[in-house]
């Protein structure tokens, strides 16, 4: 099964249990997790069910596109579903089944791993999903979001797309695995890869970045003024993945660290806090809709 | 009274770490509130999985031993009205233990009489009190709870299903809508629902759906996969008691299977290939003597049916995670041991404590002043020097980053590749051990010296930006490291002064403008925190806390030579022969706090016990401190033991606070002198006499 088969496999699965398709967010990102449609629609009492692909950047990650099983960019499959169903873990594993993975034939299991974002004040339990010993999953519980209790909790289901592929693919190369119909993984990203790794390691201007995470930052800190939480939350993302290019670049310390972190976070936590505030002026809106999101 | 129960709690997976623990909570608190509620039982069985607790109660009767109890009630003087009638606290009191007046008889206690009925409380049916059950359930603690859903309960893991039975017959109750039945479940993949019609029927039910809930038969079915394996293969598969418990805890019905990998990644250091092996996969590494071989064997949570083709996929996973190793290793190959010295200034290893880089030039220091004082060969001081100059190169390594226990460990490999010599190698892997308390010290000089260099500078350097330790607060592991000081002070029978070490240390921090606590105050924050552990290791050896407090009186010292001199006295207390000695240094140091000064004039003597003990003292000091300083410590105190009859013949005749100053200072003096020698050894006033005839 190729790529865009298995996204739309999964597509399909999780929008026949109830989930809004969203698409990929504009904004640079770590993770799927920190995308608004998890990240802000996981707080608060109303109900949510989403899924979407998110092409997450990780600097650090990048190896000019010659290590075999990593890079900059990858893709996550991502599912929130807002209470947790009692049968979450069922719906996961049929949606393995759907992608071609008869259980039975393989070992899969749910090994304790518990998720924490300190950036993002974030925190969960739960575990990695392995098939023969492979990570492809991360599925957590939420417990805070942004500092607040999460109430009620989402689980959140993380497929790791190209992982997922290399098993399904038999492949040892992430460059060869085919994204549809002879169309590799390595003939859409190898160059961009090799490039961002360039840019990320030897070509990107330290200052320029420096100047930049400050201005980020208090263009989120004024926005936060006027309550405007979805703007204030895409420059927080902004200083978060300049942050990231500033910390594989290596040039910043082991203190720095601890202080650029609590930076990112005392914003989260505060959008986080007016967001709920937010939609509490609104009357939640969508919790009169939880009726029709369970089928 | 042969009735059984049955109660499961069914979770969605538990964390392996948390099931040990869970099982044996899960035995004592029922034991415990079977006792409570007054049901006699004859077993407790405990199963887990990872995805059910559960316990099975055999031996429980149909209902609680109906009992007869005495009440007691108001004295018969409030009992009874003046006029002999039934007073409203008495037949308060019957009404409330459900009985009336005519019931009453007196008893008198303590010579007063007090009302009384006999109550005959009947037990209550064992069904009724097993719905309070739920109350046991919800009293299991684990280390990490969490909700789920729109719950609010916070348990280890969302509960699923309950299943409570009391022979046929569900008992109920209900958890976060949960409610209990006769339902348990099989093995998630292979088995299926299964209806229990009996507790006792739990365990064998559970296997025809392949799960084996008995963890230790889980454990020992593993085991004797492992053990067929070994001998059709003829490999060696290393015990490991702890990834046993880990992979038991991880699978409801165990099938091992081997894989294999190209031999090609056998040049990679083996413990990076353990490491990938046992903490990454929960794989054992399977080696034929001392030599790791190209397979793994793993254990599935399944049946033997497309064992091969897990196996197969287990290989692939493993391939990728040794490639990484592999590319890491040679990648690394391709800096110099310069070059990553450069990036040591970029990272921070403690606030107010500057960068790694900082830290190394500390440890060059101190390597150079232990190096001194241990007068060890030029060789060793020069290698010495250079491992103490790259000590941290590994740790800006991929490789270490990677794998950050393999610090050391690649540092050596490294350090050899890159044509540094066998000592500083050696002394890249040596610094950090012992790896903890007891565990084995480094076994070169060079090594030694590295190892407490680096953990002199951590534990000075930390407490002085004022991270003292306290209590259970000790995150940067001070107290392991400085265990582990004395350990290698001892291993190697230094004779150096540690109290003196750590003053120059701290005089050179000081100078440094290091740390924000005060030169005095670090100094006794460190000498405390040194003598506390050096009393606590002398402890460990069963000395007792008065001779530890002896020897310890003017600090750590000589460490190994202090231990000798504690053990000898923990000897020495037993002999009746030493009480006398004992005593007659105890004369000396109380008398000795007198003296101003100790600057003794021989010609102010005027009695003979005091010229006798003044030469005694003089003659005998040569050979006492040869002796300490060769370590004879027992020879030590026999030389001191000289004293003991001069000073007897000192006090028994000489009047010490004698009117004249000059000869009153001059005889304090002498024996302040004598207390300053004394103490060498120990303060022997805090040694208590301890014999028993």
């Amino acid at each position: 099964m190729d790529i865009q088969t298995m996204i739309l496999t999964l597509q399909k699965h999780w929008s026949d249990h109830g989930c809004i398709l969203m698409q990929a967010y504009d904004t640079e990102k770590g993770a799927g997790t920190m995308s608004p449609m998890t990240l802000l629609r996981s707080l608060g009492p109303e109900p949510w069910n989403v899924a979407y692909v998110e092409p997450s950047r990780r600097p650090a990650d990048g190896r000019y596109g010659e290590n075999p099983n990593r890079l900059y960019q990858h893709h996550q499959f991502q599912v929130i579903m807002k209470p947790s169903p009692d049968n979450i873990q069922e719906i996961y594993l049929e949606s393995l089944k759907a992608l071609g993975i008869d259980p039975k034939q393989h070992d899969i299991r749910f090994v304790e791993d518990n998720w924490e974002n300190p950036t993002l004040g974030a925190a969960g339990l739960g575990w990695e999903v392995w098939l023969d010993g492979m990570e492809i999953t991360q599925f957590t519980y939420f417990q805070q979001i942004g500092g607040l209790e999460a109430k009620p909790v989402s689980a959140e289901i993380t497929y790791g797309i190209e992982r997922l592929a290399s098993y399904i693919q038999d492949k040892e190369n992430v460059f060869d695995l085919e994204w549809t119909n002879g169309v590799t993984v390595g003939d859409i990203f190898s160059q961009p890869e090799y490039e961002h790794s360039v840019y990320t390691f030897e070509e990107s201007d330290e200052q320029m970045l420096f100047g930049l995470f400050n201005t980020y930052e208090k263009e989120a800190e004024k926005l936060m003024e006027k309550d405007l939480v979805f703007p204030a939350y895409d420059y927080v993302l902004k200083c978060s993945h300049t942050f990231n290019l500033l910390d594989a670049k290596g040039v910043i310390s082991v203190t720095e660290r601890t202080g650029y972190i609590g930076r990112v976070r005392k914003l989260a936590r505060k959008i986080a806090k007016t967001y709920v505030e937010k939609r509490e002026e609104l009357g939640f809106p969508m919790l009169d809709k939880e009726e029709s999101s369970h089928e | 009274m042969n009735k059984q129960a049955l109660f499961e709690i069914g979770l969605e997976e538990l964390p392996a770490r948390f099931i040990d623990d869970a099982e044996k909570q899960l035995k004592t608190k029922t034991a415990e509130w079977l006792g409570k509620n007054r049901l006699p039982s004859e077993q407790i069985t405990v199963f887990s999985t990872p995805r059910r607790l559960a316990v099975l109660i055999g031996g429980l009767p149909d209902k609680q031993p109906d009992i007869e109890e005495k009440a007691k009630g108001p004295a018969k003087h409030i009992a009874l009205t003046e006029d002999g009638e039934w007073s409203k606290a008495a037949i308060g009191f019957t009404k409330g233990q459900g009985k009336s007046v005519e019931d009453i008889y007196f008893e008198s206690i303590k010579g007063t009489e007090y009302a009384h009925v006999d109550k005959y409380i009947e037990g209550v049916s064992t069904e009724t009190i097993l719905q309070e059950f739920k109350e046991l359930i919800l009293s299991l603690t684990f280390p990490k709870n969490m909700r789920w859903g729109d719950r609010t309960l916070k348990y280890v893991r969302p509960i699923r299903w309950l299943v409570a039975l009391f022979e046929e017959k569900v008992i109920p109750f209900e958890i976060e809508g949960v409610q209990t039945g006769a339902v348990t479940k099989g093995h998630r993949f292979l088995g299926e629902d299964i209806t229990l019609h009996h507790p006792g029927a739990y365990e064998e039910s559970l296997e025809t759906q392949y799960v084996i809930a008995d963890r230790n038969k889980r454990m020992e079915d593993i085991n004797q996969q492992l053990v067929h394996l070994q001998e059709t293969k003829g490999w060696e598969i290393h015990e490991d008691k702890e990834l046993l418990k880990e992979v038991t805890d991880l699978v409801e019905f165990p099938t091992v299977f081997s894989g294999s990998f190209d031999e090609e990644f056998l040049k990679v250091p083996e413990e990076a290939l353990i490491t990938s092996m046992k903490e990454h996969q929960r794989y054992f590494p399977v080696h034929q003597g001392a030599s790791l071989l190209p397979y793994f064997v793993g254990v599935r949570n399944g049946d033997e049916q497309y064992l091969d083709n897990v196996a197969r996929g287990n290989e692939k996973v493993l391939r990728a995670r040794l490639s990484d190793a592999q590319f890491f290793y040679e990648e690394d190959q391709k800096i110099s041991i310069e070059s990553r010295l450069a990036k040591l200034k970029t990272i921070v290893y403690q606030e107010d404590l500057g960068t790694l880089a900082d830290k190394v030039l500390r440890v060059e220091e101190i390597t150079s002043l232990l190096s001194d004082k241990l007068s060890v060969s030029s060789e060793d001081k020069a290698h010495a020097g250079r491992a103490a100059h790259i000590s941290k190169f590994d740790l800006v390594t991929q490789m270490v980053d990677e794998f950050t226990n393999l610090q050391g460990m690649m540092g050596e490999k490294y350090a050899e590749i890159f044509g540094e010599s066998k000592e500083v190698a050696v002394a890249m892997r040596e610094q950090y051990m012992p790896k903890q308390a007891g565990s084995a010290s480094p076994e070169t000089t060079v090594g030694a010296i590295l190892s407490v260099a680096d953990k002199l500078d951590t534990i000075v350097g930390t407490i002085a930006i004022g991270n003292l330790p306290s209590g259970s607060q000790d995150p940067y592991g001070l107290r392991r490291q400085a265990l582990g000081i004395l350990q290698i002070f001892g291993d190697h029978n230094w004779k150096t002064d540690l109290t003196e070490l750590l003053d120059e240390i701290i005089d050179h921090y000081k100078r440094k403008g290091l740390g924000t606590v005060p030169e005095e105050q670090l100094k006794k924050d460190v000498h405390e925190f040194f003598d506390a552990r050096a009393a606590y290791l002398m402890k460990k050896e069963n000395v007792e806390s008065d001779i530890v407090d002896a020897v310890l009186a003017s600090g750590v010292g000589f460490y190994p030579i202090t231990k000798q001199k504690a053990h000898l006295l923990s000897e020495k207390r037993n002999d009746s022969d030493f009480r006398e000695v004992h005593e007659s240094f105890g004369r000396v140091l109380n008398m000795a706090e007198k003296a101003d000064s100790s600057a003794v004039d021989p010609s102010l003597f005027d009695k003979e016990e005091e010229m006798n003990l003044y030469h005694v003292h003089k003659d005998m000091m040569t050979e006492f401190e040869s002796s300490l300083n060769a370590s004879q410590v027992e020879k030590a105190l026999d030389t001191l033991t000289l004293l003991a009859a001069p000073i007897h013949g000192f006090f028994d005749n000489i009047m010490v606070m004698t009117e004249d100053n000059k000869v009153r200072e001059n005889r304090l003096a002498l024996l302040n002198n004598i207390a300053e020698t004394l103490y060498m050894f120990a303060d022997f006033r805090a040694v208590q006499w301890k014999q028993h005839n």
